[in-house]
């Protein structure tokens, strides 16, 4: 397919350390109003840097138009549809920006004496609040970084909690259908991961599991519904089998999203569960981060959470009630990072759960689950029923996945050359390749801030994608043509690495 | 129709007559019955925009901030200035609503950040290697021991200083008990890691040696001559490093450092009650592959134009599963590009001036310090930004005494290091005036001496008269 090249194909990719030139700068600092005196004098000449870091040298309108283009070269949430299964690419409302922005919060340093830092404190002890609620299980560490990081702090805790009963276990069992999370903060936690296979309905093989739960066992870690956005429906009969074992059940809450509202982790028998805030609370995901992944656990879980633990305490003569850190806990696993964690964070999601409120938050997973429901029959009744159908065809929660299989046997086109000719289009390619048991897969979760309008406009696209495919297959094979780079050469970036900007 | 959803009656009508149901109760269905909740939340109900704006500004009234109070508090987040062009580029949604960039055709702008972050990094701590961050500072010390107990096939032992930040000692050995290893600490002498002791702690089991300059009272090592128990034993030798004295500072990476990491949040990042921040990660080239978490790579496309991706992803959990080198997935992208955002606008000479100007306000500052009776210096080793004190009188009635005339004085030590039960940790910025740090001095001088006049038995706690 011949076609002319755009502006920003034109463009080289320069670096801001490419644009600088001696002499130039942005920076004005204060005057040092004290005497400068020799470096020398204040540091052992030895200690001392000899040439400062090779850091652009740039004028301010420079950078701000840099950047500018730079952003420019992004695909964004707010400019089209996102369908990145598992991510929950939901809309970030700004007014959370906005009062996360606040000098009260951004400019409140975390060592601040808890006594003058009590909004900050009642509102961490408010988000924990309402996501023991939401999740069923009645405490809350808001401590841990990400989905990734409260995995970690969950197998901590099992680690804790077995030791603490004078046991040591090895084992972690988890689906082949997981995150790739899952596994790799087993090994990080000092366990042995344990696949269990997954049944011909998209739920855990009961008779595999059956056959793997044992006394060395210490946990067990689910997604529900699971990353082929499947509810499981044994998941009762689970709890139960691991629980006689005597294992800890974790909770990988990625899914979330489909149903907040509707079920709760804690009600299903799971004793640890993270939240990813920058999926189901609205977080904006900036590019890769920051998020938060606050962990909800059982009342046998709590005495080994992280400190330090925010805690509420009552006043005494008519007084309101206080809020704290508390650092003296006996049992717990320990700090899992700096200071109390991403407040910035909590902010936005406490925000949003204001927002939305308890009914809110239930319509938001019941529409989220419709609009997965209504794109995956759309897609079915066009060319991807045939060429792309459905991997487990049920009803599916916020989420489902296809399998490119066919697609690849009969037209010649792989689920990648799928993805890169829908950025053409205009969308964002839903997740590709992932879960691992599906072939060709293609993860789909549309989330329910998006229109029916966008789901029938994406739908039309994979179908055009698909018709375009059954009789020129090398149009897919080719793309994308309208992006500013076109497909890039990932084995030269892995075999010779060039990962900082050489320079003179 | 809920905030931020769109679908009306008609719209779900005819989304459910197109999935085949008749509401969307039937797609709930997959959940057995027991496990719905079958009420409502506990939650109060939405409310407007206005009215929650209104909700979180009056949480927010209720706390202390940098704004209203002079802030003197460090150890590990400082209250530097964010210029106004970090806000106004990180605030675009092209920045701050993508996800990870999976697919680099259409995330370009991201990933180049990412490859001018690296730079950047690779620049300050002169090692030739830097990863796209992690999450913060503390946890990239376990990061780092994770790291060096897998290249140490089998080594199971961390020495680590006393001057290493206390959260980062504190997640080190939380970690360490996922990852079976023991760590040895290293007590400090006079403000410094006690060489001697190091020596004598490293031996042929140790993986890493833990070093961090400045040290948390402030203190700046010799790295170099502390690192050789290190290198003799074949261990890695990690270094935390303050990012704003390396300006001014040796770097890490020419002090024999095999990994460089650190707190990022003086860089462009708010101080947030402590986060969302991000943690920096630089290494040799022989550790490129063994590295937790993101790395952008320069590439081509199919038609030669340069561009940038995921370098080197067989390293992580999404690919490589249980036997990634981390599981770190979402990170701080956005706080790292905050970071490359404030070096870009600072620059190379700004850089290096800022490193000078809190050198020298320092010194101004810890001379005026110990010039106030009641105020003696806890160290005499050499510093860069931090000024660790002793006073002759409870800290924590004093520093109740200045927060009352609108200073937040320091970082109490006692808690972290019950040996300096008496201990403050100043901190100084480019936004603490000379005037401000008359005023501390003035303010902390009369706060001790009110409280040891508090503390003289019989004497009343509104005693005006000097003690001396």
């Amino acid at each position: 397919m011949a076609m002319a090249e755009t502006p920003m194909q034109r463009e080289r990719a320069t670096t801001i350390y490419e644009k600088s030139v001696p002499g130039r700068r942005a920076a004005v600092l204060p005057e040092a109003e004290v005497p400068e005196l020799p470096l020398e004098e204040l540091i052992p000449a030895k200690l001392l840097r000899e040439e400062p870091p090779a850091l652009p040298e740039i004028a301010e309108p420079e950078i701000v138009r840099h950047y500018n283009r730079l952003s420019r070269r992004n695909f964004d949430l707010d400019t089209g549809f996102y369908p990145l299964g598992s991510c929950t690419m939901k809309h970030n409302p700004r007014l959370n920006e906005r009062v996360a922005a606040l000098p009260g919060h951004a400019r409140l340093h975390p060592a601040q004496d808890p006594r003058r830092a009590q909004g900050a404190l009642e509102l961490m002890w408010l988000l924990q609040e309402s996501l023991a609620e939401i999740c069923g299980l009645p405490h809350v560490s808001l401590q841990p970084s990400a989905g990734s990081h409260g995995e970690l702090a969950g197998l901590l805790l099992t680690r804790a909690f077995h030791a603490d009963r004078g046991e040591e276990r090895h084992k972690v069992l988890a689906p082949d259908t997981s995150h790739g999370t899952n596994p790799a903060s087993v090994t990080m936690a000092g366990y042995e991961i344990v696949k269990v296979a997954t049944d011909e309905r998209g739920g855990v093989e009961m008779d595999d599991l059956r056959a793997k739960v044992d006394e060395d066992v210490a946990c067990l870690m689910l997604t529900n519904p699971n990353t082929l956005g499947l509810f499981d429906e044994n998941i009762a009969e689970i709890a139960g089998l691991i629980h006689e074992a005597g294992g800890t059940l974790y909770y990988d809450g990625a899914n979330l999203n489909a149903v907040m509202g509707h079920s709760r982790p804690g009600d299903m028998g799971f004793d640890i569960v993270h939240v990813n805030l920058h999926k189901s609370f609205s977080q904006p995901h900036g590019g890769g981060g920051p998020g938060a992944g606050p962990i909800a656990v059982s009342e046998r879980i709590e005495p080994f959470l992280p400190r330090p633990q925010v805690v509420r305490r009552e006043g005494g003569n008519g007084s309101g009630p206080s809020f704290d850190l508390d650092h003296e806990r006996p049992k717990s696993i320990g700090r899992l990072r700096g200071f109390q964690g991403n407040f910035g964070v909590f902010v936005r999601s406490y925000a949003y759960i204001l927002s939305l409120g308890g009914d809110g938050l239930a319509e938001a997973s019941e529409t989220a689950v419709l609009n997965a429901n209504y794109l995956k029959a759309r897609l079915a009744a066009g060319r991807a029923g045939k060429h792309t159908p459905v991997a487990f065809d049920r009803h599916c929660m916020h989420e489902f996945v296809l399998s490119g299989k066919p697609m690849k046997k009969e037209l010649g086109i792989a689920t990648s050359d799928l993805a890169k000719r829908l950025l053409d289009f205009g969308f964002h390619p839903p997740t590709v390749y992932f879960p691992l048991l599906v072939d060709e897969a293609l993860m789909i979760e549309p989330t329910e801030t998006e229109t029916k309008e966008s789901l029938d406009a994406f739908a039309d696209a994979i179908d055009q994608i698909l018709a375009e495919a059954e009789t020129d297959p090398d149009q897919a094979k080719n793309a994308p043509y309208t992006t500013p780079v076109g497909r890039l050469d990932e084995v030269k970036a892995t075999r010779n690495p060039v990962v900082r900007q050489p320079l003179g | 129709m809920s905030r931020y959803t769109s679908a009306t009656p008609a719209d779900r009508e005819a989304m459910l007559a197109a999935i085949g149901v008749e509401s969307t109760a039937e797609l709930f269905e997959q959940i057995p019955e027991p496990l719905r909740l079958g009420r409502p939340l506990a939650l109060p109900d939405g409310l407007s925009e206005a009215e929650v704006y209104e909700r979180l500004a009056a949480l927010a009234e209720r706390n202390a901030d940098a704004e209203g109070q002079v802030c003197f508090l460090g150890a590990g987040m400082y209250d530097h200035y964010v210029p106004a062009i970090v806000d106004a580029i990180t605030q675009r949604s092209e920045f701050l609503t993508p996800y990870t960039p999976y697919q680099p055709e259409i995330s370009q702008g991201g990933l180049q950040a990412m490859f001018e972050f690296q730079t950047a990094m690779s620049e300050l701590t002169a090692l030739p290697v830097s990863t796209a961050g992690l999450y913060e500072g503390p946890s990239s010390a376990a990061s780092a021991a994770y790291l060096a107990l897998a290249v140490g096939k089998g080594r199971k032992r961390l020495v680590v200083s006393r001057g290493l930040h206390p959260h980062s000692r504190e997640t080190l050995a939380t970690y360490c008990e996922g990852f079976g290893a023991e760590i040895a600490e290293v007590g400090l002498e006079d403000g410094l890691t006690d060489a001697a002791e190091l020596a004598a702690a490293v031996d042929g089991e140790t993986a890493a040696v833990f070093l961090q300059s400045p040290n948390f009272l402030g203190a700046v090592e010799d790295v170099e001559a502390l690192g050789a128990a290190a290198k003799q034993h074949g261990a890695l030798l990690v270094v935390a490093v303050d990012p704003m004295t390396l300006g001014v500072l040796k770097p890490p990476g020419e002090q024999g450092a095999d990994i460089a990491f650190g707190e990022g949040q003086p860089l462009g990042n708010r101080l947030d009650f402590g986060g969302p921040s991000f943690g920096f990660f630089c290494g040799t080239e022989e550790l490129i592959r063994k590295l937790p978490g993101r790395i952008a790579g320069e590439t081509d496309d199919v038609d030669g134009r340069r561009g940038f991706v995921l370098a080197l992803q067989t390293r992580e959990q999404h690919i490589r599963r249980e036997k990634a080198t981390h599981n770190i997935c979402t990170a701080q992208a956005l706080n790292a590009l905050a970071a490359t955002i404030h070096l870009a606008w600072l620059g190379r000479e700004g850089f290096r001036e800022l490193g000078e100007l809190l050198l020298r306000r320092t010194a101004y500052a810890r001379e005026r310090l110990a010039a106030t009776p009641g105020i003696e210096l806890l160290h005499e080793a050499p510093v860069a930004r931090e000024i660790a004190l002793r006073l002759d009188a409870p800290v924590g009635p004093v520093l109740e005494r200045c927060a009352e005339r609108g200073i937040a004085a320091g970082y109490p030590l006692a808690r972290e290091y019950p040996e300096h039960e008496d201990g403050l940790l100043v901190a100084i910025t480019e936004r603490r005036t000379k005037a401000q740090i008359d005023d501390l001095a003035e303010a902390l001088g009369a706060a001790v001496a009110a409280e040891r006049v508090a503390l003289v038995p019989g004497s009343g706690t509104n005693a005006t008269q000097e003690i001396g």
